[in-house]
């Protein structure tokens, strides 16, 4: 009991305030990074999916089953599966926002590949770095999702490019701790054989480790696809265009049916992607 | 002329290090040393050298250190203490930049789970050596196809590792070795995860390769057989330190301590070989035909000091020397019955090789081995060396 008061006794801890602080010391003092990363890229990002919406829905459809079909080693599963798929949401009238989750998926999947795997790369190569990037990737997994969505708006108002600071932050993880486990994994009888005939670092890594490493850095790659199409539909919440809209607005209007519809785009989506990245990797 | 001096070469694994060390200076044991302190002793004081063109093998039981011994020379394992000069530089203290270029020319490696990487071509995996080098593409290309015909491989290089037998993967590896033209070439149980059949056919096209190219080899094996077929020198290890070095003959014939003896004993109880196998064709002189003229006249021919005496039907009658012979020319006495030593050593065909070296020891004539009296071979001490050095030589009876 009196310990209990004892403990009232103590002021909270001021704590959310100083993150707001320092969010919003963060993105006055960067906004001259922030800004053209907005524009620049959010630009960049508009391009890439109105390129994509000009051709023609059949042409991308056909590539598509086509690129399945020989991916899957030629096998008629995934094709028929894209085939059918494709045509559903097409017939659905998502074809665009199809075309703009893709868009934000591919190009937040490429960063996290581009920074991932060097991040795991090192902390494969040093204790230190890997015992210090430990926690914070646990960190950046178990957050909830849309805790992010607060600072990527203050950095970067509303649209895609908020979507992809939210998404990098949820979904580079797996490619990170895959490539760490994959180099780390490496048996000490390639190493000594590369050691052996004087390979310096880089030719060990290049030569030897990314090669053995390869089909487990895929898996985590795979994995780093699948979060961030996840991340489509909380990102809609910051204004990101795509499929998650459909599915937020049903939501806010209590409509089961159109959210259903949406919702199965997405699936559709997701597992063409995973097929695509899982039969690329077994390769 | 020594290619590599290896001087006090220790390696403790785990902690304690320092004392650890200091206990093996005192001359405790590997045991009392891992009681005492926790750390494994893998190579304790090792000192020895290795001359030009030769091939050295290092054998021992599982544990006695062989791999560390051999990864300490290339340094893939870092020595705790001592030294290992290749050609006067020292390994042990020469920076990394020097140390990759031994590596590249001087050190190459066989490994005895082959160490091919897996998404390589036999091509490519016969021309990484060169290729970190970074010779021209046409050039180690061309190369590595040389190193691979020298194997046999020639025809195969575009399969992957996989594809291939583990005596053809085996193959690449010292492909992969012999085509950075190294001159120390270190092999670890390079031989032993293959069959029998293969192993001595690796064996015999290892002892070609070192004829034809005089490459100094450092070759570990647990197989005293394959030591034997090898080795121009052996040096035998037990928990960490080197107990014997010698040639194969001085290791057979005079074990340095019981180890040396057991470890020669338990891998020849398993050996197959026979007085059969390792006995040679004998010069006779048939006692009911011939006299000690004749007989001498012989031992001239053939250069021998003493020949076996047999009767008409081959029966062992016993063994004269040159010395009895003149003796009983000079006496005129015609009867080689009268001058003859019939308590010669015998042997039965399936008399087992271990038995013979012990016999061979103390006796000063050939023996003599026979099925029912009859004299079917000889066996001198050259014959049982030779046969375990080369199945290949195995003679045959009369
Ligand atoms: N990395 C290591 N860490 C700790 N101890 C080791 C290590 N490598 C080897 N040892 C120990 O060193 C000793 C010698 O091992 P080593 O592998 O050299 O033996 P070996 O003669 O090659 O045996 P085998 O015939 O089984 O290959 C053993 O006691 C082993 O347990
Ligand atoms: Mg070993």
């Amino acid at each position: 009991m009196g310990c209990r008061s004892m403990f009232d006794q103590i002021p909270q801890f001021p704590i959310s305030d100083w993150i707001d602080r320092a969010v919003n010391w963060i993105t006055s003092t960067f906004s001259f990074i922030f800004n053209p990363i907005r524009n620049e890229f959010g630009d960049f990002m508009s391009w890439v999916a109105d390129l994509l919406e000009q051709i023609p829905a059949i042409v991308i459809i056909l590539i598509v089953v086509v690129g399945a079909f020989f991916v899957t080693g030629r096998k008629f599963g995934l094709a028929t599966f894209s085939l059918i798929g494709l045509l559903f949401v097409y017939n659905q009238g998502l074809w665009s926002e199809l075309i703009d989750t893709f868009t934000l998926v591919l190009i937040a999947s490429l960063l996290s590949i581009i920074i991932g795997i060097p991040v795991g790369i090192l902390m494969s190569k040093s204790r230190i770095v890997e015992t210090i990037m430990l926690p914070i990737l646990d960190l950046m997994q178990t957050m909830p999702a849309f805790v992010y969505l607060i600072p990527a708006v203050a950095f970067f108002s509303i649209g895609m490019v908020p979507g992809v600071f939210a998404s990098l932050i949820f979904a580079t993880p797996p490619t990170v701790r895959f490539t760490n486990l994959a180099i780390r994994q490496v048996s000490t009888e390639m190493i000594e054989a590369a050691e052996a005939f004087g390979s310096t670092g880089f030719q060990r890594l290049f030569k030897v480790e990314l090669p053995m490493a390869k089909t487990t850095i895929m898996a985590g790659i795979n994995q780093t696809v699948m979060l961030s199409l996840s991340m489509v539909v909380i990102a809609s919440m910051i204004g990101a265009p795509g499929l998650g809209r459909p599915v937020l607005s049903a939501l806010q209007r209590a409509q089961a049916g159109p959210g259903f519809v949406a919702g199965l785009s997405i699936v559709i989506l997701a597992i063409i992607m995973d097929r695509f990245t899982q039969n690329i990797y077994k390769k | 002329m020594s290619v590599i001096e290896v001087k006090n070469l220790s390696k403790i694994f785990g902690k304690n290090v320092k004392q650890s060390i200091e206990l093996l200076d005192e001359g405790k044991k590997k045991e009392e040393v891992l009681k005492a302190t926790g750390a494994t002793v893998g190579v304790n004081r090792a000192t020895f050298n290795v001359k030009q063109g030769e091939i050295f093998v290092i054998m021992g039981l599982s544990g006695s250190g062989k791999s560390t011994l051999i990864r300490l020379i290339n340094r893939l394992i870092e020595p705790t203490e001592g030294s290992v000069t290749i050609d006067g530089e020292d390994l042990a203290t020469m920076n990394k930049e020097n140390l990759r270029r031994v590596r590249r020319e001087k050190l190459s490696m066989v490994f005895q789970k082959f160490g091919l990487f897996p998404f390589r071509t036999i091509l490519e995996n016969t021309v990484y050596g060169l290729e970190v080098q970074g010779i021209p593409k046409q050039e180690r290309l061309k190369k590595a196809k040389e190193a691979l015909n020298l194997v046999g491989l020639g025809d195969y290089i575009d399969q992957y590792p996989d594809q291939l037998s583990g005596g053809m993967q085996q193959r690449v590896g010292l492909a992969r070795a012999l085509a950075n033209d190294p001159e120390v070439l270190l092999m670890d149980e390079a031989f032993s995860a293959l069959d029998p059949l293969i192993k001595k056919d690796m064996q015999d096209e290892l002892i070609d390769l070192q004829q034809k190219m005089k490459k100094t080899i450092i070759f570990i094996t647990h197989d005293l057989d394959e030591a034997l077929r090898l080795g121009d020198r052996i040096a035998l290890m037990r928990d960490g330190s080197i107990v014997q070095i010698g040639t194969p003959e001085e290791i057979l014939v005079n074990p340095a301590n019981d180890y040396v003896e057991r470890f020669v004993q338990d891998v020849d109880r398993s050996k197959v070989l026979v007085a059969e196998n390792i006995m040679r064709r004998p010069e006779t002189i048939n006692i009911d035909k011939h006299g000690p003229r004749v007989a001498l006249e012989r031992m001239r021919e053939e250069g021998l000091s003493g020949i076996y005496i047999v009767d008409s039907s081959r029966n062992l009658k016993g063994y004269l020397t040159a010395d009895a012979a003149s003796a009983a020319i000079k006496q005129d006495i015609r009867d080689l019955n009268q001058v003859l030593n019939p308590n010669v050593p015998t042997v039965g065909l399936d008399k087992p090789m271990q038995e013979i070296f012990d016999l061979i020891h103390d006796s000063q004539i050939p023996i003599a081995v026979v099925e029912q009296k009859k004299l079917k071979g000889i066996i001198i001490r050259g014959s049982v060396l030779a046969a375990l050095a080369r199945e290949s030589g195995v003679q045959i009876n009369v």
